[in-house]
């Protein structure tokens, strides 16, 4: 589905990531750790086509296309759903508007019809269950004046609504708590399915006892420096950072 | 590393959204064209002989070409008002042509034998003269350059006691209610332009609601300039009798040219105990070119006021075109209970500058204002709110709430916010509060990572921003007003 080779970032003149390899196939779910400052939030922001990264070298084919090639919104109506770590609010705009606008634009790119209001609101309805989502919170404006753990189980919200074939969740667990962490993950896993897959990129361990990654890469400096099962995960957890660092070190060394 | 890839990010954000900036303005405005139809004119400039010749070509009666020279020999003594956040050249008076009527081969007693020309100038427009069209149920007066052309349900209004016609066949048939109304709410000396429009206006709509009449539609005025060095000035009056309701709209396009035309209105309201009257426009003159050359200078008075205890006069504003916007649609409120509101969205792009704002003056006791102004700014635009708000020693219990927020695309326009505040009464609330935001990159990348084209992402936050306001439109209004604020900031972001 995804296939990353060699892919280097970097924003103005500071090289962030320096070479990533990484390939995802339909049904998994890969984890990216790693320490602060190491490059997770940048790969999230590459692969949804934020401007101000520029990719210097490296592929990413995504479901046989070239997805640096495509535009961020064409990005997105290919299947490609990042949950933001930070979601913006815009005033004024109701959820309900905004996922309505999104979900027709991705229609129409696919060559559908819009879904009229009644199909809009079943569709609704059925995914606001999943992430125990409030219909009152979806006709206020988006984002604005919501807790923590009523963004992010809005992105997840969105991201049901969306149906993408790879979602990437950029920190969705920072700033949740236990009960929050719990509905979100409840969310993906019921929507993972042998035809989608995941990339959850998170500073913690925590998550991944709801979410069970397939996969574990840890990224230190621009790069995957190790890779493995959930096992890795927990061996973080327990080592910390720091001997992912020394050792690295001792290798460059 | 965190930390510096955020500031960078900061840095790159803003300097990418400034490119984006760039790109902006290339949208063409709709209404541009001209009719070739041959025209009725004064000779250009203005004295006393203009005056008469307007007044002469009306068949108006002695006491109207009083009224007008009275205006305009005061007019003469005074000068172009300065204190508005506006830059513009000396407008030359004597440069204007002050009366022009498009010429028809017959005079029309009907709405079948308007001449096809402008009966299609104005479908072009989106504006049917045909009643039998009637989908909205909506009248229309539609005035072109100095003259109204047609207005159409005049008989169906009539029979509840409706009196909806232009202004010069107001003052042949309905001198009386003329003489009582005309200049009352704004005297003719009001200001610069309230004088020049007393000496020379040439037509407009009035509307007179009865006692006790709910209108049974939705009364609305389209102006159109079309010939070229010519100004418009219109004059509207509505009159609402205790405990009468009717809802108004105005809206107006100019064509595409190099010059700067002068648009110079005035609209008056009376409301009497208990009556409420609704007024919208969307204002739509032609803004000049992406280099700031040509547009209409609109320069505007418009007041109401609320003469009986309990009315309510509410003002929506819609503000997209013209180069310059100098407008202040303000309430009176001097019965006790009464009623102002203020809705404005003013949207300004490239070269454009709007002053624009409103006057709650609180007579009676118990009198209530909001205020809601809502500017956006693009382009090399100057955006300014001005507002008063005033109580009176006798105001006693008075209230008003203002909300004035702006949102800026870019970084090479500018929002101003000038709120005066003149308390009397110490019984009085006023609040105010004022917001100034950008449209953020992060906002558009959300959108565009959800699937959503930037252009669409723009029209969605500035609708978001504007929903305050848009909400008070009539339905048929408000489609085409969200259509025209994403128009007129088309190419503005991406």
């Amino acid at each position: 589905m995804l296939k990353i080779e060699n892919l280097q970032a970097r924003i103005e003149e500071k090289e962030i990531l320096k070479g990533i390899n990484l390939e995802i196939k339909p049904g998994e779910v890969h984890a990216i750790m790693g320490p602060n400052g190491s490059g997770k939030s940048t790969l999230a922001s590459v692969l949804a086509g934020r401007e101000a990264y520029e990719v210097t070298g490296g592929s990413v084919d995504f479901l046989g296309k070239d997805l640096l090639e495509l535009s961020p919104e064409d990005r997105a109506k290919e299947g490609l759903f990042l949950a933001f770590q930070y979601p913006v609010e815009i005033p004024g705009v109701s959820t309900t508007n905004f996922i309505k606008t999104a979900v027709n634009e991705k229609r129409k790119y696919q060559g559908l019809d819009p879904l009229d209001a009644a199909q809009f609101l079943r569709t609704m309805k059925e995914k606001m269950k999943l992430v125990q989502i409030d219909q009152s919170l979806l006709s206020r404006s988006l984002n604005e004046g919501f807790s923590g753990g009523e963004k992010k189980r809005n992105e997840i919200f969105q991201m049901a609504m969306l149906e993408p074939k790879l979602a990437i969740l950029d920190e969705t667990d920072s700033g949740l708590d236990i009960d929050a962490l719990r509905i979100v993950a409840n969310g993906v896993n019921e929507l993972r399915s042998a035809n989608n897959a995941f990339l959850v990129v998170t500073h913690y361990q925590r998550l991944l006892d709801y979410i069970v990654p397939d996969f574990v890469h840890v990224l230190y400096n621009g790069r995957i420096v190790r890779s493995g099962t959930k096992e890795l995960a927990l061996e973080l957890e327990e080592k910390g950072y720091d001997f992912i660092k020394a050792e690295v070190e001792k290798e460059t060394v | 590393m965190l930390n510096f890839a955020d500031s960078k990010l900061e840095q790159i954000m803003q300097e990418e959204q400034e490119d984006i900036l760039e790109q902006i303005t290339n949208s063409d405005y709709k209404y541009g064209f001209v009719t070739d139809i041959e025209a009725d004119e004064a000779p250009m400039g203005l004295t006393e002989d203009t005056v008469k010749f307007i007044s002469a070509k009306k068949n108006e009666p002695s006491w109207m070409l009083e009224y007008r020279l009275k205006a305009f020999r005061h007019w003469q003594t005074m000068e172009t008002p300065e204190w508005a956040n506006l830059t513009f050249p000396a407008i030359n008076y004597q440069d204007i042509i002050y009366y022009s009527a498009p010429k028809q081969k017959v005079a029309p007693n009907s709405l079948d034998e308007i001449d096809p020309e402008l009966r299609k100038t104005f479908e072009k427009l989106g504006i049917s003269l045909d009643e039998q069209k009637r989908i909205s149920g909506i009248a229309v007066d539609a005035v072109i350059d100095s003259v109204s052309v047609a207005t159409t349900f005049r008989e169906e209004l009539s029979k509840v006691g409706v009196i909806f016609c232009s202004m010069s066949d107001a003052i042949q048939e309905h001198p009386d209610l003329i003489k009582k109304h005309l200049g009352s709410v704004v005297p003719a000396t009001d200001n610069y332009f309230t004088a020049l429009n007393a000496a020379v206006f040439s037509d407009g709509s009035f509307c007179y609601i009865p006692k006790g009449v709910r209108c049974p539609m939705e009364l609305s005025t389209y102006f159109r300039i079309n010939a070229a060095n010519t100004g418009q000035f219109e004059r509207t009056l509505i009159v609402a009798e205790e405990g009468s309701y009717v809802s108004y709209l105005e809206g107006c396009t100019a064509p595409m040219r190099d010059e700067n035309q002068l648009h110079a209105a005035v609209v008056e309201i009376v409301a009497m105990e208990k009556a409420e009257v609704k007024y919208s426009t969307v204002q739509n003159w032609y803004p000049g070119d992406k280099e700031g050359k040509g547009g209409i200078y609109n320069f505007v008075t418009k007041r109401g006021i609320c003469a009986g205890n309990h009315s309510k006069i509410s003002w929506t504003q819609v503000e997209t075109g013209s180069s310059i916007t100098w407008k202040y649609p303000s309430v009176i409120l001097k019965g006790d209970y009464s009623i102002g509101e203020f809705y404005s969205v003013a949207v300004t792009n490239n070269y454009q500058q709007a002053d624009t704002g409103t006057k709650m003056v609180h007579l009676g006791k118990n009198t209530r204002s909001r205020i809601v102004s809502k500017g956006i700014s693009a382009g090399k635009s100057q955006n300014s709110y001005r507002g008063l708000v005033s109580v009176a020693k006798n105001a006693s219990d008075a209230r008003n709430f203002s909300q004035c927020d702006s949102l800026l695309l870019g970084d090479k326009c500018g929002a101003h916010t000038f709120p005066y505040i003149e308390v009397k009464n110490n019984t009085a609330m006023v609040e105010h509060e004022a917001t100034t935001s950008k449209i953020g990159e992060d906002q558009i990348f959300y959108c565009n990572q959800r699937g959503i084209d930037t252009e669409t992402a723009v029209a969605l936050i500035i609708n978001g921003f504007a929903k305050e306001v848009m909400n008070q439109l009539p339905m048929e209004f408000a489609v085409e007003a969200q259509k025209l604020l994403a128009i007129s900031l088309e190419g503005s972001v991406g």
